[in-house]
């Protein structure tokens, strides 16, 4: 496995410029931890300060140190995009490999609801959610409602595999043998579609990530909780790029972009690590 | 024939189950949570010291059925269809007593005439770029292009709308940065007034279309440089097809077949962008009624805007898929 990364990451520009991205943000979230100050907490330093030796990225209108406040922020932001990408996982686990297993009338039903979610333009229901919930509005609860409408895209994808996996002769002798589709589709299928889940996570992050700070950006999130969308609605309130205090914006903005290229790049190096096909093209220098 | 037929069915029953789910959803997130807005909603109409009191009571009477609370969940959402059925949502509450129907219906050419022709060139630059990259993979304009394409695409639109926003408005003014049109000239087709639409167009459209090019990018040079290995092209170019030919008509003819229904399949997605860059450059669509609703605290304008919005995404997925047999002969063999 070890062995697996260190090549990748010497041959594969994708997978390392990937790594090292997604690196730097996962570091500056656990600063978070050893913050001298507590994330709610405002008029700690003083304001409007640009970047100095001081406070490497300035301070924010809101008297709050930039550089520890985007600790936290990025921290819960790559929470909330771990949590959603986690919980929609399960769902989209369990209708792919239901469907592809079982194939029929089920495969179909659970399809065109699959295709319906696919479809359905989901801001304008997440907007009318928050419109609803307003104060109740909780970071916990956008996760929930998210992770219920963002399955279904990679439902499709490891529903593809599953249904290669079905005429395999393995499944055969596991029919023969006794397993139920429980074991089957847990114990059998379920290791072959985990790369496919690992890379689809990644992706579902960027999706999540990047409707929370649309959301957030707008006010319609919990504006308590520090979020990178969170900081620069704050900073959108403070006109702050009127007011020239371009860092509260800028280093929220360069850290939230790393993070999505960073996540991207590694889902497509996984892609091709998993796809054989793409690996030969790789090492046969594109001649086919 | 009669393959065309069956494939017609059940392209009408998903746009049908895709209107149902999708406002069945609207009528679940209004219903289920616990609090009751048409209260307080007539509370605020009669702060504004409304002096009619036949829209109030209009306004009650459609919030009443849209969100009401009275009688089994199953009666208000039969109440609820049939609201949605004749579109009637009842009076806006922030610019009463006009209905809501009528402010959807002035924006909506404005969200369509942005998004449809956005739509349009990202996804036809997108998929000529990449083709021609996954054609000759070795030039190094196009391997550019492709890490390009590579790292605009998993940005947000909100992202990149926000950096256009700033870098055409502190760092080189020269693009209307707010609005639909010149606030001092008359609606009509006249060339002044185009001119100005056009021109207040162009950047909302720019993020739209920088964001949407790079998915088309990458999925057709994926699927260009898999079809280029197949036997048929193989022996089209030992036949001494002119390369021109083949790459049209051998390798991208076939290679566009499944990102059409790649477009069909993104339209939710790329309409939540524009939802995004109408509001970031004040664009008058229904992206920024949705917004500027919710700000306003407008009950019946925000599920209104949410409602017509499901239905036209569906529409346009519909119209794809209507299209599609034209480019893929085999639904009509069934």
């Amino acid at each position: 496995m070890l062995a697996v990364v260190r090549d990748l990451f010497r041959h594969h520009l994708e997978f390392a410029t990937g790594a090292i991205l997604v690196g730097i943000v996962v570091a500056m979230a656990l600063l978070s931890l050893v913050s001298p100050y507590p994330p709610e907490v405002a008029w700690v330093v003083p304001p409007d300060l640009p970047p100095l030796a001081a406070y490497p990225m300035g301070t924010t209108s809101r008297g709050q140190d930039t550089f520890w406040q985007l600790t936290f922020a990025i921290r819960n932001t790559l929470l909330f995009g771990l949590a959603v990408a986690l919980l929609s996982r399960l769902i989209a686990l369990l209708v792919g490999l239901l469907a592809g297993y079982l194939g029929g009338p089920v495969d179909r039903a659970l399809m065109s609801i699959n295709d319906t979610f696919v479809v359905v333009p989901l801001f304008p229901i997440l907007v009318l959610f928050y419109f609803v919930m307003r104060d109740s509005m909780s970071w916990a609860a956008l996760a929930l409602v998210m992770a219920c409408l963002g399955w279904a895209y990679d439902a499709r994808l490891i529903r593809s595999i599953a249904m290669s996996l079905r005429s395999r002769e393995f499944t055969e002798t596991a029919i023969f043998s006794g397993m139920t589709t429980r074991e089957i589709v847990t114990r059998e299928h379920l290791p072959y579609v985990l790369p496919i889940v690992f890379s689809t996570t990644l992706n579902n992050m960027n999706w999540s990530i990047g409707l929370e700070v649309t959301l957030s950006v707008l006010g319609f999130t919990s504006i308590s909780t520090p979020t990178i969308g969170v900081m620069i609605y704050w900073a959108n309130q403070h006109t702050a790029l009127v007011a020239g205090i371009w860092w509260w914006i800028a280093f929220p903005v360069a850290l939230v972009v790393m993070l999505f290229i960073g996540l991207f790049l590694l889902a497509v190096a996984l892609n091709e690590f998993i796809d054989p096909r793409s690996r030969l093209t790789r090492m046969g220098g594109g001649a086919a | 024939m009669a393959g065309y037929g069956s494939y017609l069915l059940k392209r009408l029953g998903q746009f049908l189950l895709v209107v149902v789910v999708g406002i069945s959803l609207t009528f679940l997130v209004t219903h289920l949570t616990p609090i009751d807005p048409v209260e307080q909603t007539i509370a605020v109409a009669a702060a504004f010291g409304s002096t009619s009191p036949e829209a109030i009571d209009m306004l009650r009477r459609s919030l009443k059925e849209l969100y009401g609370t009275e009688g089994s969940l199953l009666e208000q959402y039969l109440r609820f269809w049939a609201r949605v059925a004749v579109g009637d949502f009842g009076p806006s509450l922030s610019a009463f007593p006009t209905p809501v129907s009528e402010l959807i219906g002035r924006a909506l050419p404005w969200t369509v005439g942005l998004l449809v022709p956005a739509t349009l060139i990202s996804w036809l630059l997108g998929n000529l770029l990449g083709g021609l990259a996954g054609y000759w993979r070795e030039s190094r304009s196009l391997r550019f292009a492709g890490v390009v394409a590579m790292g605009l695409h998993p940005i947000p639109y909100y992202i990149v709308a926000f950096v256009l926003l700033v870098l055409f408005g502190y760092v080189w003014p020269v693009l209307p940065l707010s609005g639909g049109h010149r606030m001092n000239l008359e609606p009509g087709f006249t060339l002044a007034f185009l001119s100005s639409v056009l021109e207040h167009s162009i950047l909302p459209a720019l993020s739209l279309i920088l964001v949407g090019v790079g998915g088309w990018f990458m999925g057709m040079r994926a699927l260009v440089s898999n079809v280029v290995n197949e036997d048929y092209v193989v022996y089209a170019e030992l036949a001494g097809v002119d390369e021109r030919r083949i790459l049209t008509a051998y390798v991208m003819r076939n290679a566009i077949v499944p990102q059409v229904t790649g477009l069909a399949m993104s339209l939710g997605a790329i309409f939540n962008g524009a939802i995004i860059t109408e509001q970031v450059f004040g664009y008058p669509g229904i992206g920024k009624l949705l917004i500027d609703g919710v700000h306003a605290g407008d009950y019946s304008l925000v599920l209104g805007v949410a409602t017509v919005s499901i239905v036209a995404v569906a529409t346009a997925v519909l119209i794809i898929d209507l299209l599609y047999p034209l480019l893929d002969p085999r639904v009509k063999v069934g």
